[in-house]
């Protein structure tokens, strides 16, 4: 037990810091701050996989966080009729030519090694197939995105329950990080780190730029949620009774009666934010605990054992005949899974999809502070990483903001610098983070929570 | 005359644009094989570092113009070199002393250094905007054009016009008198050599009594000359805004692996490779076909190889394949 004693009181100081925010900023930041931090738990559980069990760097989450979104859009959306008749046959018809230029690439690399003119072949078999594709795709998406485009302009999506989503997401992601674990893996640990930050780069830019697959830059608004909708509660018999119920004395002081209705509406409409954000809480909490049990289960078996082997000592592991390049493809597929859920959960939260605010900045390097400063190896140090650093990154404003009226509280309103600091406090919250991560890698590398090797 | 009339035509809208991007590009690059041949980590914090040595030189410009000092033809930020160099150095080498120098005595591995240059990013960043804010500046003054191309067409008698920005030909002029310099100073000098030397073994060179301070010092001092003056030109060119800056550091690390990282030759041809690369293949021909080809076998479409777009896209799709064929890079990287 006295081993927990530092996970519990890490994470009884953080939830004091979220209930602090409800009861001096509102219960609907503080129930979204929390909803925020159980997703960045989820990406540093899926990062941690990759980085503090077998050492991988990985500087592409951004990618796969928006290759989950994508999921959400392509499965929850309504499919769009008129577009897959105006040119879905093209992009069938591209979409097959694809596959078959990988499968005859893949054919020709493996049955016909000793052919002569091989990589000639190859190349212009792509060379090829991208003319085809080009002369095909053209008019097919010049069609589809006609049709409607302040509305649809897209093919849709399949229309399915969106909870579906977050799986197809993390499976998204997964072959993916497939291909991509193929190609960047046998690279030495910080070309690894830059192939996949340019190899996320990439996969943002087709999102955004892809019209037809989800509209890019012009963002799918009002997607399906798990929960139901504010609107809809308000109106709901059962919830104004449970609010009245549970503000009888609030209500009781009133006197008026139509002044009690207008306080109830008011106490409902709260209310009804509150309760929508806690279904998306318990929704979340419950993929984190599952996760959290999986990965804590994976860490201590015969498997976590031959991973931190591998990390330890890539050599020696292999002269044990541990197969090093299998199992690193292995857990950069999961990890980047995770990652892809999380990014699906994210988008399911916010109940839009915003391509072009997917940026490096927040989506890797923030994550890869969490896991850090959280510290490595350790589930639970990550997602109190997580956790905190989410924290810090959305109340660093008003921090900053408060200890810079109290630095400058004895010059006068006009004073020139205290206007322009009052007006930078938004950029505080990358100073915070950065000297964060700086004292954590300078004086406790391993962490808040560093991680346990247990002895059998 | 209608394949003169193709050939202005490239020229104007191909070649010198990208010359000029790949120069400033060039520079970046050569700061991070740099960083990385002779400090051995990948630093996440080169276009942050790029961005804050133009800043200042952004702020004196703006500065001087007030006081109504100015460089005649020239753009005046150009006068603010020397002092917006000189506060990058002293910016870098106070980095170093109190983040990467307990690493590098520490031995610590580069993937320990390269998280460190992420929290200097963030740091820089914050930095950044706290001082100028996220807008994007213009700081472009003097003469802006050496040829417009009415004139152009006046004097030649062509049909395509070619325009010559000052900022172009001083981009081009300021990284040939920059980069030949540098290199005269790491083939010829003593101290140079010593440089090279650590690069290639620092037990050898530390055994042979070269100082590593000296070493580390000079590199600063160099990556800051570079990192600076690649930033103001690229700024002079386009414009200033600090999330511009932070983007550029994906395609000037392409092109430092590209050309083979820790080798500032490649790193210098790697950014032309990348520029002519994203220019040439975003680029529609159409016009250009129209001229060479007779009318029968004009083209309808753009002939676009893939839209403008995808420019990022492209000097990362160069850098994947160049890993899969040839890690080293095109010229055989880790070396100085």
């Amino acid at each position: 037990m006295k081993q927990y004693y530092n996970v519990i009181t890490a994470y009884s100081i953080m939830l004091f810091l979220i209930i602090l925010v409800g009861v001096f900023q509102s219960w609907s930041i503080a129930l979204s701050i929390l909803n925020y931090c159980l997703i960045s738990a989820v990406m540093t559980i899926g990062a941690n996989l990759q980085w503090g069990y077998a050492g991988l760097i990985n500087f592409g989450i951004m990618g796969y966080t928006a290759l989950g979104g994508l999921a959400v859009v392509l499965i929850s959306v309504a499919p769009v009729p008129e577009a897959w008749s105006a040119g879905g046959l093209g992009l069938i018809i591209c979409l097959l030519i694809i596959v078959l230029m990988v499968l005859s690439i893949k054919l020709l690399s493996s049955k016909f090694k000793t052919l002569k003119n091989k990589t000639f072949i190859i190349s212009s078999i792509i060379i090829i197939g991208i003319i085809l594709i080009r002369f095909i795709s053209a008019p097919a998406i010049e069609n589809i995105e006609s049709i409607d485009p302040a509305k649809t302009g897209f093919l849709g999506g399949l229309g399915l329950p969106v909870l579906l989503s977050w799986i197809v997401g993390g499976l998204f992601a997964a072959g993916v990080a497939f291909v991509v674990g193929k190609i960047a893996l046998g690279l030495r640990a910080d070309y690894l780190a830059i192939a996949t930050l340019l190899i996320a780069e990439i996969i943002v830019s087709i999102i955004k730029h892809e019209d037809w697959l989800a509209r890019g830059v012009k963002n799918v608004i009002g997607l399906k949620r798990p929960a139901p909708y504010e609107i809809d509660l308000q109106n709901t018999e059962w919830f104004i009774n449970l609010v009245e119920k549970f503000n009888s004395t609030k209500l009781g002081l009133v006197n008026s009666i139509s002044e009690k209705q207008k306080l109830l509406s008011q106490l409902v409409i709260d209310a009804s934010s509150v309760y929508v954000k806690l279904c998306f809480t318990g929704l979340f909490l419950i993929v984190v605990v599952i996760l959290l049990v999986l990965t804590q289960r994976a860490l201590y078996s015969p498997w976590g054992r031959k991973m931190r082997a591998i990390r330890d000592n890539e050599i020696s592991a292999g002269a044990m005949g541990k197969n090093v390049v299998k199992e690193h493809l292995l857990i950069f597929v999961l990890g980047s899974a995770i990652v892809g859920l999380a990014g699906a959960m994210m988008v399911t939260n916010d109940g839009l999809f915003t391509p072009g605010s997917y940026r490096p900045m927040r989506y890797t390097f923030v994550i890869w502070v969490m896991v850090i400063v959280g510290g490595t190896g350790n589930n639970f140090g990550a997602i109190l990483g997580g956790f905190a650093v989410w924290f810090l990154w959305v109340q660093a404003a008003p921090i900053s903001l408060f200890l810079i009226s109290l630095f400058t509280s004895n010059l006068p309103e006009t004073n020139e610098l205290k206007i322009h600091l009052i007006n930078s406090a938004p950029y505080f919250r990358f100073l915070i983070i950065g000297i964060g991560l700086l004292v954590i890698m300078r004086y406790r590398p391993q962490g808040i929570l560093p991680e346990k090797i247990v002895k059998q | 005359m209608d394949f003169l009339n193709a050939i202005i035509l490239l020229l104007n809208f191909t070649i010198l644009p990208a010359l000029t991007y790949g120069s400033q590009l060039a520079l970046g690059a050569i700061f991070v094989t740099l960083i990385y041949g002779v400090l051995r980590f990948a630093n996440f914090a080169t276009g942050d570092m790029m961005s804050f040595g133009t800043m200042f030189a952004v702020i004196l410009t703006y500065y001087l113009q007030s006081l109504g000092i100015n460089f005649g033809m020239l753009p005046t930020a150009l006068l603010t070199i020397p002092f917006a160099v000189f506060m990058m150095i002293f910016y870098m080498l106070t980095v170093d002393k109190f983040v990467f120098g307990y690493y590098r005595l520490k031995k610590s591995p580069p993937v320990q250094l390269a998280m460190v240059s992420v929290g200097v990013m963030f740091v820089t960043q914050a930095i950044i905007r706290i001082i100028i804010g996220p807008s994007d500046r213009r700081f472009l003054d003097g003469e802006k054009f050496i040829l417009k191309a009415r004139e152009f067409k006046e004097i030649t008698g062509l049909n395509e016009g070619l325009t010559i920005k000052s900022t172009q030909i001083i981009t081009i002029f300021v990284t040939i008198i920059v980069v030949s310099t540098m290199f005269w100073f790491l083939n010829k000098t003593k101290t140079g050599t010593s440089m090279r030397a650590y690069s290639d073994n620092e037990d050898l060179a530390l055994l042979s009594g070269i100082d590593p301070k000296k070493v580390v010092l000079i590199t600063w001092i160099i990556a800051g000359i570079l990192a600076t003056i690649g930033g103001i030109l690229y700024g002079l060119d386009k414009s200033y805004r600090p999330f511009v800056y932070f983007n550029n550091m994906l395609p000037i690390f392409a092109a430092a692996i590209v050309g083979g990282i820790g080798n500032p030759y490649g790193a210098f041809l790697g950014g032309y490779v990348i520029a002519f690369a994203e220019i040439f293949l975003t680029y529609a021909y159409k016009k250009f076909f129209m001229y060479i080809l007779p009318e029968s076998l004009e083209p309808t479409s753009l002939v676009q190889l893939l839209s403008t777009d995808y420019k990022f896209a492209i000097s990362f799709s160069i850098l994947v394949i160049v890993l899969l064929f040839r890690p080293s890079g095109i010229f055989e990287g880790k070396k100085i």
